[in-house]
C-alpha cells in the first residue's frame, strides 16, 4: 500500500492505532463508514486515497462505495487543508447581509494564499449576519475591513497555523 | 399466487399479485418508457420516466415500483405524462454532450429511441456542455462520461449480478460521476472482472466495446434476462 | 435510578440553588458565543472567584435566551432580568448591582420581545445549564420518563400523544401520534427511534439551539418514544456543522447513561433504551427521512422512493419512528401534563407552540416561541420590533428552500400548518427571514434554487438536471439576459419538478420560484425588461443606440 502522508499532530503509528480501535469499536461494520471517515479525517486532516483503501479493506467494502460516500458529503476532504481556513456563511440571512461579496473578496485577496476559503450554510448565528468562521472561530457582523484586518494579523504574526475546522 | 385484474390505458389486463405495474403492462404489450429500470436488477426509481397516473392517487407513481392491486385504474400516456417525459428527455440531452452523429451506439441507443418516440426533435433548454473525460484505459471497453445519464444500471449489475461492485457514483447533484474503485482509470481497477455486463446494460453509448466506429455498436439487450433466468430457474432460454 | 432517587436528586439540587444568592446564566449557544459570550462567562467566573463569592453566586451556561441580535445575553435569577450586549467589563456591575449600567439593554418578562412569546420548548432557557443533568432534573426533568416507564402502558403513551394533536415539527406537520401508532402496531420485533437533528435550511437554527440549550429534554422525549413504540435503540442524526450541539448531546447521553436514565432496566422497569449519536457530513438532503436513514447506515445520503414509509420499513428494514428535535422536545410535557393540556394551546388543528428563528431585516432577531397560529404581524412587528427605521417590510420567507415568501398583504394570517400552504408557503422547520424593499425577490428565488442545485443528491433526473436549468434561467433574469421564453420554461420546469421528483427536496425546490411568481410577478417582468426594482441585481445598462 502507498504511504499514508504524515501531518503534524499525533505520531503516525498512534493515529493508525486510534483509527483501528475506532473501526474495531464498530465491529468493522460497513454501516459505520461515515463515523470512521469522520474519525480518519480528524486524525489525518483529510482523506487520502491510501487511507480510503485501508478503510475499505478493514470494513470489507468495495473501494468505489467508500469513495462514493466520501465524495457525497461536503465535510469530507480529499485534499489537505491549507494553513488557515475561512468559511463564509451563505445562509439566507448572511447572503442577504452580503456574504457573497465577502466570499469573493476573500477569494481574490492577494494575501489569501495560506487560506482554504469555502462557503458554508447557516451556522446558527443569523442574528449576527454576516458570519465568517476563521480557523474555527466565528466572527460576527463581518465587514470587508474586518476581514482584511484578520488576514493581515496572521500575515504579520507569520503564525504557524492552527488546526482548522471544528 | 393469486391473480389481479386492473385497467391500464382503458384495457383490462391481468397480473400476478406482487407484480409491478410496469411489468404487468409490459406483459400485456403496453410499453411504459424507462431508462433506469432493467428486468433482473433492483429498482432505482430514479429516471422518473415510468411515472403513471393511478386513479385515486394524487401523486404520480413510478410504474417500476408500484405493485398491482385489484381494480386499479392506471393511465400511462396522458398528455401531462407525455409532456413530463419529453421534458425529462430534454433535460438529459442538455445535461451532457449527447452527439448522436459521432456515437458508436447511434441507431441503437435507448435515449435516442425514446427521444424519437416522444417526438423530441429539438431541445429547448440550454445545453450545459460540461467538460468530461473519456476513459479508454480498459483493454476491451471504454467509458465516455459525455454519454452517461447516471441511470446506475452498470453500478447495479456489477454489484448485484457480477458481485464485483467495481462501479459506484461519486460526487453528488450535477457533479455526480460513475467511478471505478477509488476513482482510478478503469483499466487499473483491481476489482473489475472484465465481464462486460455493465457495457451490455448501459442504455447509451457511455459504456462501449472498443474497436467499433460510429453507429457500429449493438448491445445484447436480452442477455441479462438470459443469465438471470438461468441462475434462478435453471432454464437457458434462447 | 429509581423514582425516589430522581425525587431526591431534584430536591437536593433545588435546595442547593435556593441557597445561592445569585445564579447568573450566560447564553451559551451558537449565536451568543459568536458574539463573545464565552469571554463574558469567563470574566464573570473570574470576578466571582476574585470576590470570594464561590458558593454564593454561581455562573452557568444556559440555552438560548432569544434575542440573538443583541447578544451576548445574560440572565439573572435574582433580578429576573435579561441583559443584552454584555461585555466582560460589565461583570462587576452584574455582581455588585449596578443596574444603571444596563439602561436600555435590560429585558424583563414584560419586554415586548418576551411578552408576546409562550415558551414551552425553551422554558428551561436561563434556568438550566445544558451540561448539568441535575439542572434539568431540578426543573422536573425525567419525571415524564418515570411516569412513562412505570405508570403508563405503551398504548397509553401513544394515546396521550394522539390526544395532544401534536404535529411533527419537521415541516410537513404530519400528526405525531399517528406515526407513533404505525410503528407501535407493527409486528416486527426490532424497531428504532430516530431523531432528525439534521436541520439544514439556511436561516434555521431552532433545533440546534434546543440541542445546545436543553439536550436532556430531547433525550427524554426519545426514550419515552422508545417505550411507546417498543424500540430499544435510538439514534440522533445531527449536522456535522454543529460541533457545539454534538458536544452537548454527547455529554448529555453520557450523563443519562451514568444515572441509569438510558440503558437497561430504566427506573427498575423492564424497559431498556440506548441512544447513539450519528453525525452527518454536510448534505442537506439527509434531512429527508429516507436519505437520513441511508446515511445512518453509512451510505450515500440518497433518498429511496416511498412507500414503503419508515414506520413500515426504515433502518435496516425495520419499522422506524422518525421525528425531529422539536417534536421530541414536546413529548415530556405531553406525558407530564397530559395531551389535553397541549391541545388547548395554539390553533385547534395545529396545537402547541412553534419555535421560529427570526432573522433578516428585523429590529430584534433571534429565537422566538409562540403558540401555533400566531400571526406573522405579531411575530415580526411586536416581538421582532418590525423592520429597522428607514426600511419597509416587503415579505417574510418561511420554510427555507422548500417554502415561500409571504407578502405584506398576508401579515395577519395565522402561521399554522394548514394556512401557509394556501398562500404558497409552508411552516417548514421554523426559519423566518424578514425581507425589506431592498431585497430582490428574483434574486431570493435564484439564491434558493442555487441552494437546491448544490444540495441535490443527483439521483433523479428532474431534480439533478432541472434545478440546474431553473437556476440558469433565474441567473439570466438577475443579469438582465433572459428572454420571454425563459419565463414559460421556468414555469414548465417548476411543474415538472413538483410532480415528478423522487423526494421532498426536488418536489419542493420550485416553491420559492412559484411563490415569488405568485406574489411578485411584476419583479420578474421588470427584470425581463432589464430593470431590478430593488436595485440589487447588477443589470448592465443598455448602450445608447
Amino acid at each position: 500500500m502507498d504511504e499514508i502522508p504524515q501531518t503534524a499532530g499525533a505520531a503516525h503509528d498512534e493515529r493508525e492505532q486510534i483509527l483501528d480501535r475506532a473501526m474495531a469499536r464498530h465491529h468493522n461494520s460497513g454501516d459505520a463508514l461515515i463515523e470512521i471517515l469522520h474519525t480518519a479525517q480528524q486524525l489525518y486532516g483529510y482523506l487520502p486515497a491510501p487511507l480510503l483503501k485501508k478503510i475499505a479493506r478493514r470494513l470489507m467494502l468495495p473501494p468505489s462505495r467508500v469513495l462514493g460516500v466520501a465524495t457525497f458529503y461536503h465535510l469530507f476532504r480529499l485534499e489537505p487543508l491549507r494553513k488557515h481556513s475561512a468559511v463564509v456563511c451563505l445562509g439566507t440571512a448572511c447572503y442577504e447581509a452580503g456574504g457573497t461579496e465577502l466570499l469573493e473578496g476573500l477569494r481574490q485577496h492577494p494575501g489569501s494564499g495560506d487560506w482554504s476559503v469555502a462557503s458554508g450554510r447557516c451556522v446558527g448565528s443569523c442574528g449576527l449576519a454576516p458570519i465568517v468562521i476563521c480557523d474555527g472561530r466565528a466572527m460576527a457582523r463581518v465587514t470587508a475591513d474586518k476581514l482584511e484586518a484578520r488576514l493581515r494579523e496572521d500575515h504579520d504574526r507569520g503564525s504557524t497555523g492552527t488546526d482548522a475546522g471544528h | 399466487m393469486s391473480v389481479r385484474t386492473l385497467e391500464v390505458d382503458g384495457r383490462t389486463i391481468t397480473a400476478l399479485e406482487g407484480q409491478t405495474v410496469f411489468s404487468a403492462a409490459w406483459d400485456s404489450g403496453i410499453r411504459i418508457p424507462r431508462l433506469c429500470h432493467l428486468g433482473g436488477l433492483s429498482e432505482a426509481g430514479a429516471c422518473r420516466l415510468c411515472l403513471v397516473e393511478i386513479e385515486g392517487q394524487k401523486k404520480l407513481q413510478p410504474a417500476c415500483l408500484t405493485k398491482v392491486a385489484e381494480d386499479m385504474v392506471v393511465n400511462t400516456a396522458t398528455p401531462a405524462l407525455l409532456a413530463h417525459r419529453r421534458l425529462i428527455v430534454e433535460l438529459l440531452l442538455a445535461e451532457r454532450n449527447h452527439v448522436c452523429a459521432v456515437c458508436v451506439l447511434n441507431g441503437a441507443c435507448e435515449l435516442q429511441d425514446l427521444a424519437a418516440q416522444l417526438g423530441v426533435d429539438h431541445v429547448r433548454l440550454r445545453p450545459q456542455y460540461p467538460s468530461l473525460p473519456v476513459d479508454l484505459s480498459h483493454e476491451r471497453f471504454g467509458l465516455d462520461h459525455n454519454r452517461c445519464i447516471l441511470c446506475t444500471r452498470c453500478v447495479r449489475v456489477c454489484d448485484e449480478v457480477e458481485g464485483a461492485h467495481t462501479w459506484d457514483v461519486a460526487g453528488r447533484g450535477r457533479n455526480s460521476r460513475i467511478i471505478s474503485d477509488l476513482g482510478e482509470p478503469w483499466g487499473d481497477s483491481g476489482s473489475c472482472t472484465s465481464c462486460g455486463k455493465c457495457v451490455q446494460v448501459c442504455p447509451t453509448g457511455a459504456l462501449f466495446s472498443k474497436g467499433r466506429t460510429v453507429a457500429e455498436m449493438r448491445k445484447d439487450r436480452g442477455f441479462l434476462r438470459y443469465i438471470m433466468t438461468a441462475r434462478e430457474k435453471k432454464l437457458w432460454i434462447s | 435510578m429509581t423514582g425516589e432517587v430522581l425525587a431526591q436528586t431534584r430536591d437536593t439540587e433545588r435546595e442547593r440553588q435556593a441557597g445561592l444568592r445569585e445564579r447568573i446564566a450566560c447564553c451559551s449557544v451558537a449565536g451568543c458565543l459568536s458574539a463573545g459570550g464565552g469571554e463574558v462567562r469567563a470574566a464573570l467566573e473570574k470576578a466571582v472567584n476574585a470576590r470570594g463569592l464561590d458558593g454564593q453566586v454561581e455562573v452557568i451556561g444556559t440555552g438560548c435566551l432569544g434575542l440573538c441580535s443583541q447578544g451576548p445575553l445574560v440572565s439573572s435569577a435574582a433580578t429576573r432580568q435579561v441583559y443584552a450586549g454584555v461585555t466582560p467589563e460589565d461583570s462587576a456591575a452584574l455582581l455588585d448591582g449596578g443596574a444603571g449600567r444596563f439602561q436600555g439593554r435590560t429585558l424583563g418578562p414584560d419586554h415586548p420581545f418576551y411578552a408576546g412569546q409562550r415558551r414551552l420548548i425553551l422554558e428551561n432557557s436561563g434556568r438550566v445549564d445544558p451540561e448539568r443533568i441535575q439542572d434539568y432534573i431540578a426543573q422536573g426533568g425525567y419525571r415524564a420518563l418515570l411516569r412513562a416507564a412505570s405508570a403508563m402502558s405503551p398504548a397509553e403513551i401513544v394515546a396521550e400523544v394522539k390526544r395532544s394533536g401534536l404535529r411533527g415539527r419537521g415541516g410537513a406537520g404530519y400528526p405525531a401520534g399517528l406515526k407513533w401508532e404505525l410503528v407501535a402496531r407493527h409486528p416486527a420485533s426490532d424497531r428504532y427511534v430516530v431523531c432528525n437533528a439534521d436541520e439544514g435550511d439556511p436561516g434555521a437554527f431552532m433545533n440546534r439551539s434546543v440541542l445546545e440549550g436543553d439536550p436532556h429534554r430531547v433525550l427524554e422525549g426519545m426514550a419515552i418514544a422508545g417505550r411507546a413504540v417498543g424500540a430499544r435503540q435510538g439514534y440522533i442524526y445531527a449536522r456535522g456543522e454543529s460541533p457545539l450541539a454534538i458536544a452537548r448531546i454527547r455529554t448529555a447521553i453520557a450523563q443519562a447513561q451514568r444515572e441509569g436514565l438510558l440503558g437497561g432496566r430504566i427506573f427498575d422497569s423492564d424497559f431498556q433504551f440506548q441512544i447513539d449519536l450519528r453525525i452527518g457530513a454536510g448534505a442537506y438532503v439527509c434531512g429527508e427521512e429516507t436519505a437520513l436513514l441511508a446515511s445512518i447506515e453509512g451510505r450515500r445520503g440518497q433518498p429511496v422512493p416511498r412507500p414503503p414509509y419508515p414506520p413500515e420499513r426504515g433502518l435496516w428494514g425495520c419499522p422506524t419512528l422518525i421525528n425531529n428535535v422539536e417534536t421530541f422536545a414536546n413529548i415530556p410535557a405531553i406525558v407530564e401534563r397530559g395531551g389535553a393540556w397541549l391541545a388547548a394551546i395554539g390553533a385547534p388543528a395545529s396545537p402547541g407552540t412553534k419555535v421560529f428563528a427570526l432573522a433578516g431585516r428585523v429590529a430584534r432577531a433571534g429565537l422566538v416561541e409562540v403558540p401555533v397560529g400566531t400571526s406573522l404581524r405579531t411575530i415580526v412587528m411586536d416581538i421582532g420590533g418590525g423592520v429597522p427605521a428607514g426600511c419597509e417590510f416587503k415579505a417574510a420567507q418561511t420554510g427555507g428552500p422548500a417554502g415561500g415568501c409571504i407578502p405584506a398583504a398576508f401579515l395577519d394570517l395565522p402561521m399554522d400548518y394548514d394556512t401557509l400552504p394556501g398562500i404558497g408557503s409552508m411552516m417548514g422547520s421554523g426559519g423566518l427571514i424578514v425581507m425589506d424593499t431592498s431585497t430582490c425577490m428574483v434574486d431570493v428565488a435564484r439564491f434558493f434554487m442555487e441552494f437546491c442545485m448544490d444540495e441535490s443528491c443527483g439521483k433523479c433526473v428532474p431534480c439533478r438536471a432541472g434545478t440546474v436549468q431553473m437556476h440558469g434561467i433565474l441567473r439570466r433574469l438577475t443579469r438582465g439576459e433572459a428572454a420571454a421564453s425563459d419565463m414559460s420554461m421556468l414555469e414548465e420546469l417548476s411543474r415538472l419538478l413538483k410532480e415528478t421528483s423522487l423526494c421532498g427536496l426536488g418536489l419542493a425546490a420550485p416553491n420559492p420560484v412559484l411563490s415569488t411568481l405568485r406574489h411578485f410577478r411584476n419583479e420578474y417582468e421588470a427584470h425581463l425588461a432589464g430593470r431590478c426594482p430593488a436595485g440589487r441585481c447588477s443589470i448592465p445598462v443598455p448602450e445608447p443606440v
